[in-house]
């Protein structure tokens, strides 16, 4: 292993997909397909969910199956604010980040005291707690989930346009990779990494190593509490099945197509799955098969995922 | 002779049914070079263990530098002062030594906190000045670029031992810096520790007993898991139970 360096190519490669980004409301507008264009916002929201993630596997070395709590308690706080008819964005998604920020404070304090199949299981468990608990909570919808009918504001501006919330999704998204992307090279990123290879040895450098995998965990579950915030007012609801373990599940394989320990490793993952997911879907009446074999295709040819593909990001 | 630097009273640890450290009582003093030798099983690595915090004991105590430190963890014994180097060379290959080192220095609370989110550390100059000044002591200076998976194994050792000082330690733990050497490394080795006993205070653990014999002030001599002699190279020489220890001599 050694530290993450990106590509050469990768900073400006970055800046003309973000550019493209930006344009593509107006694209898919031109060409009168903006259908397609909540597909992107929910490419986007995922990509940072799975780039969280990425966070937390890729660089804290952390195989953490609950992944999916801090997605759906961030839709929840979304929701429940709606309910609750606060509708500042300014206030609303800071919010989801702190309480699934804090929650995977809690889950982390507990869960990282072990290690290994333990550590997976037991997020596995927390995770498991939460879904349950929200389906039993008829005061928030329970089976049903809980309905947003009006999308956040932003300021003075609403997100109720699809070009708003895509803009406000690509806005989040932009800023998580640039946020991840000083952090891998800061003191802060360093020492995880070097954790993530030998954390007896940090310890014995005099780390406090619980510390630093805590801070990194949590981080991880408040960007993820960003994503679920998004996703909820994208769909207009906050439902139970954002916090089974089938969606840490997936955000787990789109991290490991993309290419675990990456820096858009995730975002690549969200983008592939989720494109694959449209494209089989419209074409095979079975696409779960096709879609199973493409990924055995992917992880079989690239076995570190497809950022891997392009150039080496790591050396 | 100068004051105690660690003390250890009464250690005891049990695995199971092997009393593995019987009530070891253990001083090393401030400034030696305090060798721990014994045969294979003895519970050198245990004691070592519990020394660095790796292992909690059943009974006894451990002070050093006069502060309790039985209890603590591994990195707030580093932080109070102990640093260790390993048996088994315990470096991140991937890494090129200076960053190796300089993950060692960054460690230091002297060097700040380590929750930096913005600022590369690339730009950190101070922190690679002083790891290229550890590497030069270990004679590592040409070396700082390559990365650690490609050096020979003495530099190894040598860098091992590099990130160990790094931590600006007051008593350093060498736990068999010879392990797998050739002759010449060794030698090398010898002469490296010679040249750091002069500003630190060293315990080491070592099955080479003329590197042992060249280097220590005084000698611990560990059986079976019990302490049963110390005192200078020429007392521990003569040492009846010594011998009978090392030959197996029941006669």
């Amino acid at each position: 292993m050694a530290f993450y360096r990106p590509a050469s190519w990768q900073k400006p490669f970055a800046a003309v997909t973000l550019l493209a980004a930006l344009a593509l409301p107006q694209c898919l507008e031109f060409i009168d397909q903006s259908y397609y264009l909540g597909l992107a916002t929910r490419m986007l929201i995922f990509a940072l969910a799975a780039s969280s993630l990425n966070l937390v596997l890729g660089f804290g070395g952390m195989v953490s199956l609950g992944h999916a709590a801090f997605l759906g308690i961030g839709a929840y706080v979304a929701a429940i604010c709606h309910q609750a008819g606060i509708q500042q964005g300014l206030l609303v998604l800071p919010l989801a980040m702190v309480v699934a920020g804090l929650f995977a404070l809690l889950v982390g304090a507990i869960s990282l005291r072990t290690r290994g199949v333990y550590f997976i299981m037991i997020t596995l468990a927390f995770a498991q707690m939460v879904y349950y608990l929200f389906v039993s909570a008829s005061a928030w919808g329970g089976d049903d989930g809980l309905p947003i009918y009006e999308r956040l504001q932003l300021g003075s501006f609403s997100l109720v346009g699809d070009a708003a919330l895509y803009y406000t999704a690509l806005g989040a998204l932009a800023f998580a990779m640039f946020l991840f992307g000083r952090l891998a090279d800061a003191r802060f990123g360093r020492t995880v990494q070097a954790i993530r290879e030998n954390e007896t040895r940090m310890e014995a450098l005099g780390y406090p190593v619980f510390r630093y995998r805590l801070v990194c965990f949590a981080l991880g579950g408040a960007c993820a509490g960003l994503a679920g915030a998004l996703l909820a007012n994208q769909s207009g609801l906050a439902s139970p099945s954002l916090l089974q373990w089938t969606q840490s599940g997936t955000l787990l394989v789109m991290v490991i197509i993309g290419g675990v320990g990456y820096l858009y490793g995730g975002v690549v993952g969200a983008i592939v799955l989720l494109g694959l997911e449209e494209l089989l879907l419209s074409w095979f009446a079975h696409w779960h098969i096709v879609l199973g074999l493409l990924l055995l295709g992917i992880v079989l040819f690239a076995p570190k995922g497809v950022a891997a593909l392009f150039g080496r990001s790591r050396d | 002779m100068t004051e105690n630097l660690l003390e250890v009273a009464g250690l005891t640890r049990r695995f199971a049914a092997v009393e593995a450290l019987k009530a070891v009582d253990f001083v090393v003093a401030a400034g030696e070079v305090h060798a721990l030798i014994g045969p294979n099983g003895a519970g050198k690595t245990t004691f070592i263990h519990h020394l660095s915090g790796a292992l909690l004991p059943d009974a006894g105590q451990i002070r050093f530098a006069g502060r309790d430190v039985t209890r603590l963890s591994m990195h707030e014994r580093v932080r109070a002062g102990m640093a260790r180097s390993y048996q088994i060379t315990n470096v991140f290959l991937g890494l090129a030594a200076l960053d190796n080192v300089a993950l060692a220095v960054q460690g230091r609370p002297d060097a700040g906190s380590s929750f930096r989110f913005w600022r590369p550390v690339r730009r950190e100059a101070r922190l690679f000045d002083e790891a290229r000044e550890f590497l030069a002591q270990v004679g590592l200076a040409a070396q700082a670029a390559t990365l650690a998976g490609n050096l020979s194994h003495g530099e190894q050792r040598a860098l091992e031992l590099a990130m160990a000082l790094a931590t600006k330690p007051q008593l350093l733990l060498l736990d068999e810096p010879m392990a797998g050497t050739g002759p010449e490394e060794s030698a090398r080795m010898v002469e490296l520790i010679e040249h750091l006993a002069r500003h630190v205070t060293i315990l080491l653990v070592e099955h080479d007993m003329d590197a042992v014999f060249r280097l220590a002030d005084r000698i611990s001599v560990l059986e079976g898991g019990e302490l049963i002699c110390t005192g200078t190279p020429d007392e521990v020489r003569n040492d009846a139970g010594v011998r009978r220890a090392y030959l197996g001599d029941h006669l």
